[in-house]
């Protein structure tokens, strides 16, 4: 790793400035991030919003007496940072003493990765726009919309009890649908450096699905066999992250999740790893914590939930390195796993299709909502490439479809037919590039309405 | 703070700008959550920076910073001009822009007692005590509340000429019991699933006596782990009226977005089933539907003087009669499209940080007559649903379902047994074609929503819906997983 990369330099001195300021007047947790979040967004062929956001923001955690308060700041002069800290430890003072404090975190090795593409930290909006091109000229003519980001952060943690981190990460994503007067198909590219996109591949499978999607008739509502797509499939990954690896809601009693059980099939494997090498980010969590692999779901038996430092107090385990770092700030702290893997087959998708003698091949879900968490029943629709498969293959486009279905039933045991071998990261309906999930083939979906209702 | 727009400003029209503006923020965000009488999470969020954007051709370009000293923003308006000027690798036709009257004003939220100088005391030992008397009654596995508040400072000035300061006070609160059983959940919330959001100060948390219902809400919470289902099947559905908001928010807040129309936000949020050349006489529903976009409403949470454009805040006809006569716009889309009168004033961004797109502001259905308690008493055979729990909608805003945490049949003119996990679905036209009974003003409510996600990337907006209860006749209810 670069001892001088600029983003890390500036988050250090930023922490450490808080820490200093914060002195020996209280325990005290400070995480920086700064750095560029770029974006450019294209819609009827051509780009029509593009962004440039400068971030620097620090978070603080303080604690005096077992009261706590969190702050969150953009302002980030000397005189500003002072006066931050100043209020920020009034609003702690003025607190009841919290019985769930967990205390900051200790000095721990962290694992020395460096998910960090130079390509990506110098891109330009030319760069940017240039992907852009590659997608849209891909579709020969149709019209296209969608996005390409480019991040490169620096993220510095320090507590007042010694634990000292800090890394440097970066990530693009190309994301888009091309479209016909009457249908869209959509294709996606992401990754930690700018060799793991192919814009024109995904220009190109956007097109052939939007084309491929012609003269859609409606699909009669029922239960069908499927095959899923990577996107739908990551969907589906962070529904049970949300609501089933979540160390608060599995304290609460709300989770579906009990380590040991069975509840699914015996093909499915999922891990969350920062430290991976095809990872996107830091190999810290928002608390500070090393992050490391966390298998969730191993031979069909939920294995581990994750952990911030509080709910694994409140649990009585060790955090596991899940306290969430948002992007935009909201959400930081809760347990959540964001970096997962699921496994992947060695059929191709194609074969998986193959085996089915009636089902619909789903490229995406749309609009998926929650209706219990125990039992993980959503409901959603597909979008952007739905088809027919009749005798294996597929024999035509049908219209999008909604379905009701239970995510764990759906992955439950003998309801997997297989998994395919395109692992890659894909575009979940909640975040981009934060699950690599390959296609699956799943014996039984409940769609419970069509275009018409 | 008009001076550091001004430089951001400047600089992107020296940069080659046609045309820019910059918003300068200061908000402050205060978040309290108690859970089972303790003291959960106290944040207090600062982000102080300048948005700035340019006009160059096509395509818009957008920087941001929290650098206020002259060469960060003078760098930041740099920013934004070769942004946009990037655009033009993949070109489009050159932007319309629509004109907005050129003023140099001041704006502020009527409040009466600051959000941020209430102690946080107070508010964590009302939400302790609600939390208390919840969790105090058996069944009650979570009792959860929270208090929030928004203080917005921005300073917007445009290379046209614009000069506007507005301070926006935003204040609100949730509470809700959660029942785990074997193998479910049930919740119960108020004032709403998300809670009441409306723009003014604490005294919106006083008016809605938070204390008062939380032992109802408690034991309904509890009463729905042995509540029969919800059996699928087609009858009259009758809408308390939080519920109905979110209906209007996502089958026609979202469906009336000019930006989504003209397919700006095709790959991420969607587009519309509604088509510009049937403005002024595609039906949306029956006759009783009349919907408006008002961004003057006193207290109500889109509620503004100015948008980020400049455009002053106005009401706008939607849906009159039925019939769909009016879209949320800005100045560009609204050019665009060519519709008369310009700008609606409906483009805002989510902080200083996001570049401002179409929101919706108080999008609201106005009201009928009678009661509640008429429209029931009306009703031979149906359900009556009460405040959301799930929302599904496609990506054209037709195809929905919602689900709701509460129901009751209705028999012969009465409530009857409590029904849980009531779901409800339909096609948007067709389902507003189906109102049939809307009732009256002295059960109209300004519902606020404090979380509608739109734009990449993903912007929040806090958006209002006015709404009474109404019935929808032969709806699917009791659809299943």
């Amino acid at each position: 790793m670069s001892t001088v990369d600029p983003n890390i330099a500036a988050a250090n001195d930023l922490s450490d400035q808080v820490l200093s300021i914060v002195g020996d007047r209280a325990e005290a947790a400070v995480y920086s991030r700064v750095g560029t979040a770029a974006l450019t967004r294209f819609a009827n062929s051509f780009i029509h919003q593009n962004v440039s956001d400068q971030v620097a923001d620090v978070s603080l955690t303080i604690a005096r007496g077992g009261r706590v308060a969190v702050g969150h700041t953009t302002s980030t002069s000397p005189e500003a940072l002072e006066d931050w800290v100043a209020r920020t430890i009034a609003t702690a003072d003025a607190q009841d003493v919290d019985d769930d404090w967990a205390g900051v975190a200790p000095p721990q090795d962290v694992a020395p990765i460096d998910h960090f593409d130079d390509e990506i930290a110098s891109a330009s909006p030319s760069t940017r726009a240039e992907f852009v091109k590659d997608f849209v000229d891909a579709g020969d003519g149709l019209l296209a919309a969608g996005m390409c980001e480019t991040v490169a952060f620096g993220d510095a943690f320090r507590s007042s009890k010694g634990q000292e981190a800090s890394g440097r990460w970066t990530r693009i994503v190309l994301d888009g649908i091309h479209q016909t007067d009457t249908t869209a198909g959509a294709g996606h590219s992401s990754g930690p450096s700018i060799a793991s996109i192919d814009a024109a591949g995904a220009g190109r499978e956007a097109a052939t699905r939007a084309l491929d999607g012609v003269g859609a008739f409606d699909a009669k509502p029922d239960r069908y066999e499927v095959v899923l797509g990577p996107e739908a499939m990551a969907t589906i990954v962070q529904f049970l992250a949300f609501y089933g690896f979540n160390g608060r809601s599995y304290n609460e009693g709300m989770s579906f999740a009990k380590p040991g059980e069975e509840r699914f099939d015996g093909q499915v494997a999922l891990f969350d790893d920062a430290t991976d090498p095809r990872a996107i980010g830091v190999a810290f969590d928002n608390d500070g914590t090393p992050k490391r692999r966390v298998d969730l779901i191993r031979d069909g038996a939920v294995q581990t939930i994750v952990h911030s430092r509080k709910t694994a107090k409140k649990a009585g385990v060790d955090p596991t390195g899940n306290s969430y770092k948002a992007e935009d700030g909201f959400g930081d702290g809760e347990p959540f796993a964001d970096r997962m893997f699921l496994n992947g087959g060695s059929q191709t998708e194609e074969d998986l299709i193959g085996q089915v003698d009636r089902g619909i091949y789903v490229s995406t879900f749309n609009y998926c909502r929650i209706l219990d968490p125990k039992t993980l029943v959503v409901t959603g629709l597909t979008r952007n490439g739905t088809f027919m498969i009749e005798n294996g293959r597929i024999t035509g486009p049908v219209t999008n479809l909604r379905f009701t279905q239970s995510f764990i039933d759906a992955l439950g045991p003998g309801q997997v037919g297989g998994f395919a071998d395109n692992a890659r990261f894909a575009a979940g309906e909640f975040a981009m590039a934060t699950v690599h999930t390959p296609s699956a083939w799943l014996r039984s979906w409940n769609f419970t309405g069509g275009a018409d209702g | 703070m008009f001076d550091r727009a001004e430089i951001a400003v400047q600089a992107a029209v020296d940069a080659g700008a046609a045309y820019a503006d910059a918003r300068a923020m200061i908000l402050k965000t205060e978040q309290i959550e108690v859970q089972d009488e303790k003291l959960d999470a106290l944040d207090v969020d600062e982000r102080i920076g300048v948005g700035v954007r340019a006009l160059i051709g096509s395509s818009w370009g957008f920087a941001s910073t929290g650098d206020l000293s002259d060469a960060g923003l003078a760098e930041c308006g740099r920013e934004a001009a070769a942004v946009a000027t990037a655009s033009a690798i993949v070109a489009g036709p050159a932007l319309e822009f629509a004109d907005v009257p050129v003023v140099q004003t001041s704006w502020e939220t009527p409040y009466e007692e600051d959000p941020f100088a209430v102690s946080t005391s107070e508010k964590i030992d009302m939400l302790v005590d609600i939390t208390k008397t919840m969790k105090a009654v058996k069944g009650v596995s979570i009792a959860f509340g929270s208090v929030s508040g928004w203080d917005t400072n921005k300073w917007f000035v445009s290379s046209q000429g614009h000069r506007i300061h507005q301070h926006i006070v935003e204040t609100g609160g949730h509470y809700s019991a959660t029942a785990v059983g074997e193998h479910e959940t049930q919740v119960r919330s108020f004032p709403q699933s998300w809670g009441q959001f409306e723009t003014g100060g604490y005294e919106v948390i006083r008016k809605w006596d938070f204390p008062t219902h939380a032992q109802r809400i408690a034991e309904e919470a509890v009463a729905l782990l042995t509540a029969p289902e919800l059996e699928e099947r087609e009858t009259n559905l009758v809408l308390e009226s939080s519920q109905l908001a979110l209906q209007i928010h996502e089958s026609v807040g979202h469906a009336i977005e000019l930006d989504r129309i003209l397919g700006w936000e095709a790959a991420f949020a969607g587009t519309s089933h509604l088509q510009l050349d049937k403005l002024g006489v595609h039906r949306y529903g029956s006759d009783l539907m009349n919907i408006t976009a008002d961004a003057t409403i006193p207290g109500a949470l889109g509620t503004f003087g100015y948008d980020d454009e400049g455009a002053p805040a106005r009401r706008v006809d939607i849906v009159k009669d039925g019939i769909w006569v009016g879209t949320l716009s800005g100045r560009d889309s609204a050019a665009v499209a060519g519709l008369e009168g310009g700008s609606g004033g409906m483009v805002r961004g989510d902080g200083y940080n996001r570049i401002p797109m179409v929101r919706m502001t108080n999008v609201g259905l106005l009201p009928g007559e009678g009661t509640l308690d008429e429209i029931i008493a009306d009703t031979d055979d149906g359900v009556y649903m009460s405040t959301n729990r799930s929302w599904s909608i496609d990506d054209k805003r037709l195809n929905f379902q919602f689900g709701c945490e509460i129901g009751w049949e209705i028999k012969n003119g009465k409530l009857g047994r409590m029904v849980k996990n009531p779901t409800y679905t339909g096609i948007t036209p067709q389902f507003w074609g189906r109102m049939d009974r809307l009732a009256g003003e002295s059960e109209w409510v300004h519902w606020g929503i404090p979380n509608c996600g739109k734009g990449q990337p993903v912007q929040v907006a806090h958006t209002g819906h006015s709404a009474s209860p109404a019935r929808f006749a032969a709806t699917r209810v009791g659809v299943k997983g």
